[in-house]
């Protein structure tokens, strides 16, 4: 039972310690108004930490790493939590897409690909979700057909899509061959946002913001070398993904800002609210939840430093998470009165963002029936799209409607 | 860091649930109901096993571990629901401990089984050491230790009260207030344990009067003994419930998956298999503040009443849903005399009520967050 840094840990914190002390003068707002040069902004910042191997800690070496292990990382994180300056840009190129490429790439795609990421030159955006292929990820309907000359003809359309409107690429997930059950015929490809027939337009979310962004694909033309992986085995390579994302969320949960403490202060604040046994219980019930997904976030932590990969069970902590901040934007609302959903109030975001949240990564229930029958082993619901082809599940689907 | 059991704490668990399956204890819990002599006496295999003694340091007779080792044993406990008494007496050994009383040897070998007396600390906007009264809401004022060296007072819903040989008492001095733990022996004049068995018969409670009985105040050099008694016996309550619940859990998905009506096994209905996962995300949330709470102790971090309530009401809240959920699963058979699940729900109920209830195990880490804010 030892949540203290091993002497190598502590020494490697101090060092990330004192090259963020020395340079957190020079780091940008984490948020800024005009989006364009706060971009710009951080992209150079996360060039900077690149270079002083405070990006892609756990890379190897080889494409520019550390080479390092989780715990490494999180003390980098905490560290830059501590100092109050921005992380990386592109979480989701250097956390999920790059390792991606790391284990299913080419040598080509890794040394052409690899090191503008990490050095924030090059941004990335995750091309995966459709309208119509969501938490059923395997449903996804954009369609790359093989060109005479090797290359590939791509058309579709993906939707909740962070950073594509700067991103210089995408990591796409299309369907090469519909006559196959829907895992089999999926391939992953690497596609140049800038390319003829891409179109991006901003989504805005609840909260008034423009979070996510829906990219179009028309005819797009992409070289045989855009393919990420084996042509037909995209739905492996997506599981990489998915893994190295589930890492994210476990090990950076709290980094959201749902933090027990900061509605206790909030309340604390109330000397009238401080004292009411209701909001004191609903108080109580969130800090247990949060707490929960902060030694939850530890333990997984703890697995992967004795070599376990995290599991569908960390989804868990993100249904408690979502839920806690959901009662505790409520409970902030309650005590405050409407002036809690005044345009400018810290809450009136966090409650605006949240139900959308909810659904992010896939639907809680969705997540729910993963865990119930990966990590309970109960029997998942009959199916229609087992072991038919995808070109024929439509059919199948509006049979069954109509039946 | 490292969160993982240890190879010897894997051996203390796994060494529990071997000792534990010698007895039916599950049986035992449904025949006390009628019969409070079905229950198998545990305490000599306690004693055997050195569970007395867990929190006791070596040179004094005991194993010298720490909390979340104790919880461990807790937590097996509750898995058969096997009342061990450890409950009752962990704490107060930890008391005679910090004090360094000379009858903490007898109380690690077991030869002589202690029972702590417990009462509230005040919170972060109350005033007061609070005991349990004999009913209601309302709490009374914890026993008072005369100028006279005499104590006077009463504590309801004591556990493992009933047959210990050393009772250990939190009370408040009469002179400044100032909490005490006071060490008397059971045959005292002036003192009385009243058995009461209240709806789930593996928990032996007592009604414990003190008039005029006199005994040792325990002035170790340690302010915080009162108060840490009470946050271990939140944490210890903790671990247990979580035992029960990964019973209830794991028989209901067992059951679930072998359970087939409308063609299907229940268990692939999104209805059950999503309140399982709920069961599951509770049990989670609770075993990673039992780690916390455990870190927190051994640590002698300030943080352990935060932890230690936190986990007391995580875990209360995984067993309610689990008994519950283990009676629904099950259909209607769920709720008859003859299956186990309503004796999980007994357990889950009088659990949640007892050592200031899920209640005030809530308030109390919204207390230590404003206190700490």
């Amino acid at each position: 039972m030892d949540l203290n840094d091993t002497p190598e840990q502590a020494r490697y914190r101090a060092g990330v310690r004192a090259w963020i002390d020395e340079h957190a003068a020079d780091a940008p707002a984490a948020e800024g108004r005009d989006e364009q040069h706060a971009i710009a902004a951080r992209r150079a910042w996360q060039g900077r930490l690149a270079a002083a191997g405070l990006a892609g800690v756990t890379w190897p070496l080889q494409y520019g790493g550390q080479g390092l292990g989780a715990a490494e990382q999180v003390i980098v994180d905490q560290e830059i939590a501590r100092a109050g300056v921005p992380g990386i840009l592109d979480v989701i190129g250097v956390g999920m897409l790059g390792p991606t490429i790391i284990a299913h790439g080419s040598e080509e795609q890794k040394s052409r690909l690899l090191g503008p990421m990490l050095h924030g030159d090059e941004v990335w955006c995750q091309l995966f979700s459709e309208p119509a292929a969501g938490s059923d990820l395997a449903a996804v309907q954009a369609r790359a057909t093989l060109l005479t000359d090797g290359g590939w003809r791509l058309s579709g359309q993906k939707v909740w899509t962070t950073n594509a409107h700067f991103a210089s690429f995408g990591m796409l997930l299309a369907r090469t061959d519909p006559d196959v059950p829907k895992h089999h015929g999926l391939t992953m490809f690497v596609v140049p946002m800038d390319a003829e027939g891409v179109t991006v337009r901003p989504l805005r979310q609840l909260t008034g913001d423009p979070e996510f962004n829906e990219v179009f694909f028309d005819d797009v033309v992409l070289a045989a070398d855009a393919v990420c992986g084996p042509v037909g085995g995209g739905w492996g390579t997506a599981m990489t993904t998915l893994m190295y994302e589930r890492m994210t969320i476990a090990l950076g949960s709290e980094s959201m800002g749902y933090r027990a403490e900061r509605f206790a202060r909030a309340i604390a604040a109330d000397e009238h609210a401080r004292r009411d046994p209701e909001v004191r219980r609903r108080l109580g019930e969130v800090a247990v939840a949060l707490l929960a997904v902060r030694f939850s976030g530890l333990r997984t932590l703890s697995g992967l430093q004795q070599g376990q990969i995290p599991g569908p069970e960390s989804g868990l902590s993100k249904i408690t998470t979502v839920r806690g901040a959901i009662d505790a934007g409520d409970l902030m609302a309650d005590v405050l009165g409407p002036e809690a959903l005044e345009a400018a109030s810290e809450w009136t975001r966090m409650i605006s963002y949240l139900p959308g949240l909810k659904s992010a990564g896939g639907t809680e229930e969705i997540l729910r029936n993963t865990i119930g029958e990966r990590v309970l082993g109960l029997p998942p619901e009959p199916r229609l799209d087992k072991g038919i082809a995808f070109s024929q599940l439509r059919a199948a689907e509006r049979a069954a409607a109509t039946r | 860091m490292n969160l993982e059991l240890s190879d010897e704490q894997a051996f203390l668990r796994e060494a529990a649930r071997g000792v534990l399956s010698r007895f039916a204890t599950v049986t035992a819990a449904r025949a006390a109901l009628e019969d409070p002599d079905a229950l198998p006496d545990l305490w000599p295999a306690a004693c055997q096993a050195g569970w007395p003694g867990l929190l006791v340091d070596e040179d004094r007779g005991g194993a010298g571990l720490g909390a979340f080792d104790a919880m461990l044993v807790m937590g097996e406990a509750g898995r058969v629901l096997a009342g061990v008494g450890l409950l009752g007496h962990l704490p107060a050994s930890e008391l005679l401990q910090r004090a360094a009383d000379a009858r903490v040897a007898h109380v690690a070998d077991g030869e002589l089984r202690a029972s702590y007396v417990a009462a509230r600390p005040p919170g972060d906007v109350t005033t007061g050491w609070t005991v349990e009264a004999p009913a209601g809401p309302l709490r009374a004022a914890a026993p008072v230790l005369g100028d006279d060296g005499l104590l006077r007072g009463r504590a309801c819903w004591v556990p493992d009260a009933p047959g210990a040989g050393l009772l250990v008492a939190v009370a408040t001095r009469e002179d400044d207030g100032s909490p005490v733990a006071v060490a008397i022996d059971a045959e005292t004049a002036g003192v009385a344990v009243q058995r009461v068995m209240r709806y789930d018969a593996t928990r032996a409670l007592g009604h414990v009067t003190f008039d005029g009985a006199a005994g040792t105040p325990l002035d170790g050099d340690d302010a915080n003994g009162p108060a840490g008694a009470w946050y271990l016996a939140q944490a210890l309550l903790a671990a247990e419930s979580l035992g029960c619940a990964d019973t209830a859990l794991q028989t209901s998905v067992a059951y679930a998956k072998e359970r087939f009506t409308f063609g299907r096994a229940i268990g692939s209905y999104q209805a059950v298999k999503h309140n399982l996962v709920e069961v599951l995300r509770l049990r989670e949330n609770a075993y990673s503040l039992l780690v916390y709470a455990g870190w927190a102790y051994e640590d002698g971090h300030d943080e352990f009443p935060l932890a230690a309530s936190a986990a007391r009401a995580a875990a209360g809240q995984a067993l309610d849903l689990a008994s519950r959920t283990m009676i629904s699963v099950h259909g209607g058979s769920g709720a008859t005399w003859e299956h186990d699940a309503p004796l999980f729900f007994r357990r889950a109920q009088l659990s949640r009520r007892l050592l200031g209830g899920l209640g005030d195990a809530t308030d109390r880490v919204a207390g230590e967050l404003l206190r700490a804010a």
